[in-house]
């Protein structure tokens, strides 16, 4: 197959829908599910049903705004977000008065606008198709040019250029580390076996983190295209997915996909009757945060207890079952498509300089617009909190943010004016992490926020090293006293130590970065755990 | 002269550890070879004749141009190296480690069976610990004494896990495992039944020798009777790997 098949193909899928002109879009993401999606579709299909034939109802993935949901929004076809009528908080007796203005004027009561900077900030590549395609459709996604870049990767393009393109793109892993992808993959690349491993790390766990689940339930033919171009630039043949357990509706629509990839020839043997094969499978994580961890998630894997072990050897040189593996985020993968796309100098001009692209964010906590962004790198904390959040609701101050998970720190207000990047958070004394951002007002108390997060890293400290195992249980035992008013100065000074300890001496990431929490609110909050002294 | 028939497959690289020139072959480990030079390293989970573990956190060194330490363990030594093994910094991380095994179970030596031939205790004494400033975590374990010749005690374990891999690598028996998460970790056989019901043990007594500490002893121990033997490890380890 080549590139002008795919786009007959394309077109083929396009005419399905020939006669449709306006498209009646419902959120199926698990946040506007929860908050009633379901019933909504179901009205909306029945209220619908064949009296404007060139009206369709459609399922979609997250269109960001969550707090908002069940959201709705009708385009004409192939309209972005943007450019459709969105409506916000829909119930299923809504339904009626939307179909009934399909012809007519917008129902104004249920509007919400879309020239707010909520939408009009952010800038979409990984999740440009969110919220305009159906997750579940193979065809939906060939329709608006999927599948194009692996085509095109394959037929006129070798390895190496693959390779080069992702280098240029300057793309560093949205895991959290930062590392660069190219640097990653050409080290897989060289290695030489006969077998190696692709897989698709998508245990995200960090509190107030949605990242890859909105981008697998969105999109999960994009990720599975980013991870074959990875498979063929790297030489796999096999490919593993690790979802998490607790994301059942990311999982199905991957299954889908896969299985819809597959049976069209876009996964499993010779794909696109060229030499390449990939199998993908997914495997489920079973609740441990630390299986996130590379090696630890290899473990899990193989069957084996998800416990970290020392590196080096790193898995790009003994990884699964001791084959070289490359391992990256789901966002990582879902950025590949576009680099291949538009080319790796396009990706390289946006974002800062030493940081490309665009990074997804999760927005949680007392902010007005909670959901999913896409910015580019070096918009700043302000333009995130204040423009395209909304600020904090209620009239309270705002105090800090939170970044990284439980492996980051708070970023106080007299630093909202930094331009994000993987930089700037770490001499910030935080990380990019994942993209969690979880926003506290002034009535939050940074010690109780340190002591939460030490306890979710002390119960999901695998055990295997002490000073992971046996040091957050003791800095949440003194972060409680200190929450209760009873922890002495001398037990201050203890937690400092510890929190130096733990850093410098645990095994793998988790335990290096669980006392980070502690430490960044202890440097700008110092005054909160001072007042919170028992003898002071 | 003509060159060798074969030439060797592993090379030799020179090293520095505490300002000592030392030679090594490059697929020994950093233990490996402090070990081999007297350079005392303390370690708790690392025995020879077992697998890499890298779980105590005991045995990290300073490596120079790096800024994170090192486990001297699972690190393999390469040419110009400069290690320091006994910094102070790294004593006092030590220090710390040892202090939080002490107050994570109840060890009390002067009632341990292992009593003066205690790993753990010997750590704490060339670490310095005279006291503990952790507070103990006092939880509650029991003991299993269903064994007809052995004795577990979570209470003394600290979770290194050599009776698992003693079991699993060279008895071929994998009675052991660990069960848990973080603190409520703990070593269980089998399926966590009573170690007397366990269908996979041989009594061999493997993990009760390789055990540092008093968790795992002869029955009819009493304070200070329990002498451990290791050196069948690294004779089994090295006939078993000639074979």
């Amino acid at each position: 197959m080549n590139l002008d098949d795919l786009a007959d193909l394309a077109e083929q899928y396009r005419a399905i829908d020939a006669n449709v002109e306006r498209e009646v879009r419902v959120c199926m993401a698990a946040s506007c599910q929860s908050s009633g999606a379901a019933p909504v579709m179901d009205a909306l299909l029945a209220g619908l049903g064949d009296s404007k034939p060139a009206c369709k109802v459609k399922g979609v993935g997250c269109m960001g705004l969550c707090s908002a949901g069940p959201l709705v929004s009708i385009a004409d076809r192939d309209a972005s977000l943007e450019e459709s009528t969105l409506y916000r908080d829909v119930t299923a007796d809504d339904a009626a008065d939307i179909i009934a203005s399909l012809d007519g004027p917008p129902v104004e009561r249920l509007r919400c606008p879309t020239d707010q900077p909520f939408f009009a900030r952010q800038q979409k590549i990984v999740l440009e198709n969110a919220g305009i395609i159906d997750p579940d459709s193979f065809k939906g996604y060939v329709a608006v040019g999927g599948y194009s870049a692996l085509i095109r990767a394959l037929s006129e393009m070798t390895p190496a250029d693959v390779l080069r393109e992702v280098t240029d793109s300057g793309l560093r892993g949205r895991g959290g580390g930062g590392y660069p992808t190219g640097l990653k993959w050409s080290t897989v690349a060289k290695m030489p076996a006969t077998q190696k491993y692709v897989i698709c790390n998508a245990d995200e766990g960090d509190p107030g983190a949605f990242m890859d689940r909105a981008i697998l339930e969105s999109d999960p033919h994009r990720v599975l295209e980013g991870m074959a171009i990875a498979a063929y630039a790297i030489g796999a043949n096999k490919a593993y997915v690790y979802v998490r357990a607790e994301y059942p509706l990311a999982v199905e629509r991957l299954q889908t996909a896969i299985r819809k990839a597959k049976r069209s020839g876009f996964l499993g043997n010779k794909i696109g009757d060229t030499q390449f094969s990939l199998e993908v499978e997914i495997r489920l994580g079973a609740g441990a945060f630390v299986c996130g961890e590379e090696t630890a998630l290899m473990a899990s894997i193989e069957g084996l207890r998800g416990q970290p072990r020392p590196r080096p050897p790193y898995p790009a040189e003994s990884g699964l079952w001791g084959y070289p593996t490359l391992i990256n985020n789901v966002e990582t993968f879902a950025n590949i498509t576009p680099i291949l796309r538009e080319g790796g100098d396009w990706f390289a001009s946006i974002g800062t300089e030493r940081s490309n692209g665009t990074k997804v964010f999760a927005l949680a906590g007392t902010i007005t617009n909670t959901g999913l962004i896409e910015v580019p790198m070096g918009t700043s904390l302000r333009d995130i909190i204040e423009v395209i959040g909304g600020g904090i609701p209620g009239g309270k101050a705002f105090k800090a943010v939170q970044t990284g998970g439980p492996s980051g720190g708070c970023i106080p207000a007299q630093h909202l004016d930094i331009a994000v990047d993987y930089d700037s958070l770490k001499t910030l004394g935080t990380m990019m992490g994942s993209g969690g951002m979880i926003v506290m007002d002034e009535t939050s108390s940074m010690v109780d926020v340190a002591r939460y997060f030490m306890e979710f890293c002390m119960t999901e400290s695998c055990g295997k090293c002490i000073p992971c195992r046996a040091g957050t249980q003791q800095m949440h035992s003194i972060l409680d006293r200190l929450a209760k008013s009873q922890a002495t100065r001398a037990e201050l000074a203890l937690l400092e130590e510890l929190c130096e300890v733990v850093q410098a001496t645990s095994l793998c990431g988790l335990g290096q970065t669980a006392p980070n929490p502690v430490l960044s609110t202890m440097r700008y909050f110092r005054n909160e755990y001072e007042a919170k002294l028992g003898d002071a | 002269m003509p060159p060798p028939a074969t030439q060797p497959n592993v090379r030799v690289v020179t090293l520095n550890i505490d300002g000592r020139d030392l030679s090594a072959r490059e697929d020994e480990t950093i233990i490996e070879v402090c070990r081999e030079n007297q350079i005392p390293i303390p370690s708790l989970c690392y025995l020879e004749g077992l697998s890499i573990w890298g779980a105590c956190r005991l045995c990290l060194v300073e490596l120079a141009g790096q800024g994170r330490l090192l486990a001297a363990c699972s690190t393999r030594v390469t040419e110009g190296m400069q290690i320091q093994t006994n910094t102070e910094k790294l004593q006092r991380y030590r220090r710390t480690i040892v202090e939080l095994l002490f107050a994570e179970r109840n060890h009390v030596c002067s009632v341990c069976v292992s009593n003066g031939h205690c790993e753990l205790q010997y750590l704490a004494q060339t670490c310095g610990v005279d006291h503990v400033r952790v507070p103990y975590r006092q939880a509650s374990y029991r003991v299993d004494s269903s064994h007809e010749m052995f004795r577990l005690d979570h209470d003394r374990c600290i979770l290194c896990t050599r009776c698992v891999r003693v079991c699993d690598e060279i008895e071929g028996a994998h009675t052991w495992d660990v069960m848990g998460r973080g603190t409520e970790c703990r070593v269980i056989t089998d399926m966590a039944q009573p170690w007397g019901e366990s269908d996979t043990c041989t009594s061999c007594g493997k993990c009760v020798q390789v055990c540092p500490t008093g968790a795992l002893v002869r029955q009819g121990t009493s304070v200070g009777e329990m002498v451990k033997d290791q050196h069948f490890l690294p004779i089994l380890a090295r006939r078993r790997h000639a074979q």
